[in-house]
């Protein structure tokens, strides 16, 4: 699958390069170059793995907030938050994101505790592509739970050379 | 399909060169409400919206005395809470001793030369953007107005006909895209009406904020015309016109787009 | 020093749960982009951000290259007295910010 989408990549790269030859304009060089290094399914679960360790991650307790549909993958908003009764005896010790397409899986990993009240964290992320992001959330108990996300991502129509 | 595809399919639909009907005043609609609610929260909110990092640099760039004259734009202007409130809602502004408008970028190094006796800022440098946004900052939610009168009539049909005129490899003008076919999809992203209400904006595409000479360079670019380069007199006129064109409209700047 | 954005309430009651809102210029340069020449414009990303509390740690960041420009983070943290929040950004090539706000919690 991802060698098809690679296969379409570069060929909407060459159709562009054509249309770039006609334009003779310098700039458009810039976007023309190999295709970047890719995170694939199995390098996102050994990131994944390095957290986890060979615990099962269970479902649930952990939210995605992502746009389904996103305008510009340079800066989606996304807000992760995790039940949890944050006190001293069970709180959430860390939050982690990994992605599956971007050019390297990690996102973000974040360290909490009971002095942060409410397990909730935003902030603005890149996302390559339309892809499936997976979260995890690392609990005082040592239990681990985890959530996934398919999201859309579109790019601006027009392309831009400066 | 592929994004010049696209366009390429739009340029050969659209058919005959016709006068575009401009929107009628009460059908316009700011690129804001193109953008998806998250897009529109981060604008809105000065604690999240990145092009506030700027303002804060404008701000402190407004008390800081430069120059042979070393006197800082506050010297003159004292409290930009007052002295700039409106001010960016109508520039492009007709500049009497140049003899045409000049742009509000174009107005800062102006001053820059001949108040600071300072080197003017490089276009789209950090200080100059900052400035802009600083400034634009104090004109949020008031309306744009540009004077339509004798001396601005010449440029603003400039403006008008170069937003109306077919140009480039794919022979399209502004006015088929933003006045005719607004609305409607382009690749997957809905073409906006085309009003510069928000500049200087963060645009997501530049990871940063971007002028609206660079916004009108990057389009001619898409559009395959000849771009013409920063503070070139074509680049203020059409910049007037778009400006007249969102009259009444709210000022947005430090605008969020995608 | 890179310009940071600090968003807390200046006044808390005690035991309230606060928001703090971060915001800081950087570029995070992913280190994937390409220059003009093909090549990979080198890394260039803040890695590590961390909030203390009257010196008390109470929030860790690792951030990688999949952090959009200009990082925004916001978390939450419990009003327990008043004193100074002290924020610090690290990164490649030696980067560091530091910002502190004061807070009064009654």
């Amino acid at each position: 699958m991802t060698h098809d989408n690679d296969i379409l990549q570069a060929t909407r790269r060459r159709v562009v390069m054509g249309t770039a030859a006609l334009a003779g304009a310098a700039g458009i060089g810039l976007m023309l170059t190999s295709a970047p290094a890719s995170a694939t399914p199995a390098s996102m679960r050994a990131a994944i793995r390095k957290v986890v360790g060979e615990a099962q991650p269970k479902k649930g307790r952990i939210k995605i907030d992502l746009p389904p549909l996103i305008e510009n993958g340079n800066a989606v908003p996304l807000t992760l938050s995790v039940e949890s009764p944050m006190t001293a005896e069970d709180y959430v010790k860390a939050i982690h994101l990994f992605t599956e397409k971007n050019p390297q899986p990690n996102v973000i990993s974040v360290q909490l505790g009971a002095r942060a009240g409410r397990a909730v964290i935003s902030t603005r992320i890149r996302l390559a592509d339309s892809q499936k992001v997976v979260a995890i959330a690392q609990m005082s108990d040592g239990s681990f739970w985890t959530e996934e996300l398919e999201v859309v991502v579109t790019l601006a129509a027009c392309l831009e050379g400066v | 399909m592929t994004r010049c595809a696209a366009l390429v399919l739009v340029a050969a639909l659209l058919g005959p060169p016709a006068l575009a009907a401009e929107i009628p005043l009460t059908e316009r609609k700011s690129g804001y409400d193109f953008m998806s609610r998250e897009t529109r929260a981060m604008q809105d909110d000065e604690t999240t919206n990145p092009g506030m990092l700027w303002v804060l640099d404008g701000e402190a760039l407004w008390t800081r005395k430069d120059g042979a004259a070393a006197q800082s734009c506050a010297d003159c202007h004292g409290d930009a809470r007052t002295s700039m409130k409106g001010v960016a809602a109508r520039y492009p502004a007709f500049d009497a001793a140049r003899g045409r408008p000049v742009d509000l970028e174009q107005r800062i190094n102006i001053c820059r030369a001949d108040r600071q006796r300072a080197t003017p800022f490089a276009p789209e440098s950090k200080d100059l953007l900052a400035l802009a946004a600083f400034v634009g900052r104090q004109s949020r939610g008031i309306p744009i107005e540009i004077a339509d009168d004798e001396r601005t009539k010449p440029f603003l049909q400039a403006g008008r006909d170069m937003f109306h005129q077919r140009q480039g490899q794919l022979n399209l003008s502004c006015a088929q895209c933003h006045d005719d076919n607004w609305g409607q999809k382009l690749a997957g992203a809905p073409i906006p009406q085309g009003h510069a209400t928000g500049y200087p904006l963060y645009r997501l595409e530049w990871q940063t904020v971007g002028s609206l000479q660079r916004r009108l360079r990057n389009c001619l670019f898409g559009m395959r015309a000849v771009s013409y380069p920063f503070g070139a007199p074509e680049n203020v006129d059409l910049e007037l016109y778009l400006m007249w064109r969102a009259r009444g409209m709210p000022f947005e700047a430090p605008a969020v787009r995608p | 020093m890179a310009r940071a954005l600090i968003n807390v309430p200046p006044k808390a009651k005690r035991g309230e749960v606060i928001e703090i809102k971060t915001l800081i210029s950087h570029t995070m340069e992913t280190g994937f982009r390409p220059d003009p020449t093909g090549k990979p414009i080198p890394r260039d990303i803040i890695t590590d951000f961390v909030c203390k509390y009257n010196g008390e740690e109470i929030f860790r960041a690792e951030l990688f290259p999949a952090i959009g420009a200009n990082p925004f983070i916001s978390f939450f943290t419990v009003a327990t007295a008043s004193g100074t929040l002290a924020f610090e950004w690290t990164g490649d090539n030696g980067f560091t910010a530091t910002e502190s706000v004061d807070i009064t919690v009654e």
